[in-house]
């Protein structure tokens, strides 16, 4: 069981949008993680620094959190390793060839009311129910 | 260095929404999409929130002539519903599924230091490079078969 979080789910959503509004007024650039990513991994794109940047800042950020208040940050995972490895490889494979993910289509995409990202999120949020539905109430949970 | 330095900043901000909004709690993202059992709908109020501010704040920025430290917008141009988008999305939800990581909640996870979000991390990269690799071949074949 996890909590309902209504207050921090949406100061978190909140930042998470004003993080898409800064990287587009001052870069010009989609706040999506797959796209960061991939222009950091062989062939580097030649625009590697900022992208570094990004990244960099959002792994310091939770430690910051923690460091500089008295907020604690919830996580949880029972997924068995082996698992968590096929799921980490399917994500990948998954969101190269589907030009993004939940932040660059389901945040800034369907903000730009993008027909792509609109389908995309409404293809992963459904398949991703289902997995849940079959691992949980049929598997027994990985 | 301008947009090094801006670009770290939004990273920072996005990570604190991550990590603040239980995006980067495995456990948590698996309820949301677990109505059938203990579902916890606290994933909504993410996706909503950050769905208005970017909505109304993109309608202010992408009226400027150009971003701030860059000399242009970098905006997708593909139109098109392909196999590819449908397909990979498809598999992304899958993935998802099974662990309840995504990339821009394992990211912001890694600064937790939590093990799962390493071994998460390693293997979407390596997913990544493959899926990369495969296309980028397909395609050099492509032209030189042309």
């Amino acid at each position: 069981m996890t909590e309902f979080t209504p207050l921090m789910s949406l100061v978190g959503g909140t930042l998470i949008g004003l993080s898409a509004v800064l990287l587009m007024a001052f870069n010009g650039r989609i706040a999506g993680m797959t796209g960061i990513l991939t222009g950091l991994l062989p062939p580097v794109s030649t625009d590697w620094p900022w992208r570094a940047a990004f990244i960099a800042g959002a792994i310091a950020a939770p430690m910051l959190v923690l460091s500089l208040s008295s907020q604690t940050i919830g996580f949880d995972s029972s997924v068995a390793n082996p698992w968590l490895a096929v799921s980490g490889l399917i994500v990948g494979v998954g969101v190269y060839f589907g030009s993004g993910c939940t932040s660059g289509h389901g945040v800034c995409g369907m903000a730009r009311l993008s027909p792509r990202s609109i389908a995309a999120t409404a293809v992963f949020m459904a398949t991703t129910t289902a997995t849940v539905f079959v691992s949980r109430h049929m598997l027994g949970g990985l | 260095m301008q947009r090094t330095i801006t670009a770290g900043l939004a990273g920072l901000v996005f990570g604190t929404g991550m990590a603040l909004s239980g995006m980067s709690n495995p456990a948590k993202v698996l309820n949301f999409f677990d109505f059938a059992g203990s579902w916890d709908p606290s994933l909504a109020l993410v996706m909503a929130s950050a769905l208005l501010v970017t909505a109304v704040g993109y309608r202010f920025v992408l009226r400027r002539d150009k971003p701030i430290v860059e000399a242009r917008f970098h905006l997708p141009t593909a139109r098109k519903l392909d196999t590819p988008l449908l397909a990979g999305s498809a598999l992304f939800g899958v993935g998802w599924g099974i662990s309840g990581f995504c990339p821009g909640g394992a990211i912001p996870a890694l600064g937790l230091a939590e093990p799962s979000a390493w071994i998460f991390v390693g293997t979407m990269l390596a997913g990544i490079v493959a899926a990369r690799t495969v296309r980028l071949a397909l395609e050099s074949r492509a032209t030189q078969t042309a």
